[in-house]
């Protein structure tokens, strides 16, 4: 059971990067669609920076800088070109994925450097979660981490709360004082590097080394965990886990029942939907309707101005 | 602290929204700006908090000129501004937007929100999200939000359009309390007896410019004939081509909410007829034109068109019996921005799955040259000047009509073609079209009504036919004051 949690906590690692970051950029009001392409391009940039210098940490810096150069450019034509984020973030998927393939040729198969497991003594011998929080390796602690930043930092901090609202309705940043665009720069900057650091993860840590397409769609997963994790790290997370249990559980079946692992990894998604179509109906909206806590965490928005370019 | 308004010029284009104004506020000043939609003062109140730029003069506050442009620098400055639609993010809870753009951390934004509206009588949860707040709580918020900001004047633009009877007296009362601490304030609105109410001194503007300042209370009549130009003498009109049969008919009508709605209102139009409604905006000419153009359900009563019943029946049978309704903003509600002029048509007539453009081009063509649309068929509408706009609507009408229902048809248009508009109107009388229509232009209405209905908070409140009224009459009328 331990190894199960552990395992699952460490599979769900890259997602929860990536999920978490795409979950900042679009709280500011940017769509950085180039997701899927991003990681592509950022797994093959951490995989042949270690496998070259030999350095894992230089593979994970590498892999942050070419995504957050991505996500730069996203934000850069939709804010200061005015241009369609969705449009560019497409294109710049199939690009990325294409640059991945092309430079990524000569590392195909390679065994390379991983990181190292560095679990903390005594905490990991806690029954049931020692060895999932506390027996993982730098790049797992660091997803952890994260999502309990993230959501520290949108839900308390002042600078998180400026970048909810710069999201929400950037007229009304504004008008406070709030400069709206270097905001969703940073953003993007910010969940651009995630992604990265999402995609290094996948190919120094869970899924070793690089081959074509090697990140297998998860820049697709990660967007729409975004969505139905309401934008919020810790429910975004939470998605994320629930999707590295059905792998993990698909992978041990495997052999048991042939074609379950095809399947059960997408199921998810149909539960998501559902589970919106539970919490949305007009019953529970008014049963929740007492508390409000409860109920904005229960029944999220999208950020208002998602997508919408802002011209002060 | 005082405030100082000197020369300051505001221009759009070719059209000068503020022309040199001049304005000065003694601390505790209870200060009222009137004037009719588009005289300038909401760019004006924008100007001094800063959202929008002045071309020319200065702003100074307490002796120092505000940077303009730029709200940030009015707030510190100390002005701030409770936006017609209260600028805060809904999904936030009340301390959040308490607390944006502020320097307090959580518990210090939770702590001043609850001490400053207690100390003005509000009651605002911090932790409520602020999408279950009404509007008038909302604005209660940024009130509370600014004072805390430490303003020394505070610019209320049209406050109570969205607030109860009670909500409004408890701002009013919040209000005088904080003159007496010295807080100025700026008050805009269309209501005089609000304005009457509340203010000690007024302001009164036109086209972009200040034409009056007086002390307050004032008789409303005096205010109404400041606001509003002396009318030209009205011009001898045609008798009303009827044979006296209703086109319309409202009985025990009440529709809308609020101080938007309209209740009890009984109105039967003649074939023929044409009807001018008057009244201080958001008095209920747009539920009232609404509600006989079947845009929106009766709550109360009945209506009868060409003697059918067709209370709260669909859309589609009152355009079977011949009512068409032309709204006041054109590219809102009557145009779609992005189409052309023959799309328009075809959308508006078309029957047929398949469109035959070179058909329809043709067809919006014709109505160009009868309409003289500066245009041609594949033109977008939103590159038509609005005088041009207000024509593809026109165009756009069914050729008989029972009931045309109208909202500021001419606002906005240069004079040529507001006549030229009214022409095509009046045209349709001769097969008895009835004509029902609001407009804050009282030359219109007396120029080409036969019965002028002056409405006041959401009644009917005199109904006299128009030869029998000039000007000043109705300006009286209109302050809400019956003249007999």
């Amino acid at each position: 059971m331990d190894a199960t949690f552990a395992s699952i906590i460490a599979a769900a690692a890259p997602l929860v990067y990536a999920a978490v970051g795409e979950a900042i950029t679009e709280r500011a009001g940017i769509v950085n669609l180039s997701l899927d392409g991003s990681i592509l391009l950022s797994a093959m940039t951490g995989f042949a920076v270690a496998f070259t210098t030999g350095r894992v940490g230089l593979g994970f810096a590498a892999a942050a800088g070419v995504s957050a150069l991505v996500a730069l450019l996203v934000a850069w034509s939709g804010i200061s070109l005015r241009l369609n984020q969705v449009a560019v973030g497409f294109v710049l998927t199939l690009l990325a994925a294409a640059v991945a393939s092309y430079q990524g040729e000569g590392f195909v198969h390679q065994p390379g450097p991983s990181v190292t497991p560095r679990p903390i003594p005594v905490l990991a011998d806690i029954p049931v979660v020692g060895r999932a929080l506390f027996g993982q390796n730098l790049s797992v602690y660091g997803s952890l981490l994260l999502v309990a930043a993230a959501g520290w930092f949108l839900a308390r901090s002042r600078p998180g709360l400026s970048l909810r609202a710069v999201g929400e309705r950037p007229e009304v940043a504004h008008a406070r004082g709030i400069n709206v665009n270097r905001y969703r720069y940073l953003a993007a900057l910010v969940g651009g590097a995630l992604v990265g650091v999402g995609g290094a993860a996948f190919s120094l840590d869970q899924k070793l080394g690089w081959s074509d397409g090697h990140t297998a769609g998860f820049g697709w997963i990660a967007l729409a965990i975004v969505i139905f994790g309401g934008w919020q790290p810790l429910r975004v997370a939470l998605g994320c886990y629930l999707f590295g249990a059905l792998q993990v559980v698909a992978l041990r079946l495997q052999s048991r029942i042939p074609g379950l692992a095809q399947i059960l990894p997408s199921i998810p998604f149909p539960l998501m939907i559902f589970a919106l179509l539970l919490v949305n109906s007009a019953g529970l909206r008014r049963l929740l309707a007492r508390s409000h806590r409860v109920s904005r965490w229960l029944l999220p928005e999208a950020p208002a101005a998602l997508g919408r370019n802002f011209v002060p | 602290m005082s405030l100082l308004i000197r020369n300051v010029t505001k221009r759009f284009g070719s059209l000068v929204a503020n022309d040199n104004i001049v304005l000065e506020l003694e601390p505790g000043a209870l200060h009222a700006v009137l004037g009719e939609n588009g005289a300038g003062k909401s760019t004006l109140m924008k100007l001094i908090a800063g959202t929008l730029q002045q071309d020319a003069g200065e702003i100074i506050m307490n002796g120092q000129a505000i940077p303009p442009g730029s709200p940030a620098a009015a707030l510190t400055a100390g002005v701030g501004m409770l936006a017609q639609e209260p600028l805060v993010c809904l999904p936030f809870s009340n301390r959040e937007n308490f607390r944006l753009g502020s320097a307090w951390d959580l518990e210090e934004a939770t702590q001043k929100l609850r001490q400053q509206s207690q100390k003005i009588g509000f009651r605002l949860h911090p932790a409520a999200i602020t999408r279950s707040l009404s509007v008038g709580e909302r604005q209660q918020l940024e009130m509370v939000r600014l004072l805390a900001r430490g303003i020394r004047l505070l610019i209320l633009d049209e406050p109570t359009s969205g607030l109860t009877g009670q909500q409004r007296d408890q701002l009013f009362a919040a209000l005088r309390q904080l003159a007496t601490e010295g807080l100025m304030v700026l008050f805009v609105s269309h209501k005089l007896e609000e304005v009457n109410e509340l203010c000690r001194t007024v302001t009164v503007m036109r086209r972009g410019k200040v034409v009056g300042e007086t002390t307050l209370p004032k008789p409303e009549a005096d205010l109404v004939s400041l606001m509003f130009e002396q009318a030209a003498p009205t011009q001898a009109r045609a008798p009303i081509a009827t044979d006296g049969s209703a086109a319309v008919e409202l009985s025990g009508v009440d529709a809308g909410y609020g101080r938007q709605g309209i209740a009890g209102i009984d109105l039967a139009v003649a074939r023929g007829e044409v009807i001018g409604i008057a009244g201080l905006e958001g008095s209920g000419q747009g539920a009232l034109l609404r509600a006989l153009s079947g845009q929106i359900a009766l709550r109360k009563g009945r209506l009868a068109v060409s003697g059918r019943d067709l209370t709260n029946r669909r859309l589609r049978e009152f355009r079977k019996q011949g009512v068409a309704f032309l709204p006041g903003g054109r590219l809102e509600e009557g145009l779609i921005p992005d189409l052309s002029i023959a799309e328009h048509l075809e959308l508006a007539n078309g029957t047929r799955f398949l469109i035959d453009w070179d058909h329809a081009r043709t067809r919006s063509q014709a109505s160009i040259d009868t309409f003289r649309i500066k245009g041609y068929p594949d033109t977008s509408v939103d590159a038509l000047s609005g005088g041009n706009q207000q024509r593809v609507l026109l165009s756009l009408l069914p050729p008989k009509l029972a009931l045309l229902v109208m909202e500021q048809p001419t606002r906005g248009l240069d004079v040529e073609s507001a006549a030229y508009i009214w022409n095509r109107l009046l045209e349709r009388r001769r097969d008895g079209t009835a004509i029902v229509f609001a407009s804050s232009d009282l030359d219109e209405i007396l120029t080409y009504s036969d019965r002028v209905l002056v409405v006041f908070d959401g009644r009917v409140i005199a109904s006299r036919p128009a030869s029998d009224l000039d000007a000043e009459q109705l300006g009286t009328l209109i302050g809400g004051v019956l003249a007999a």
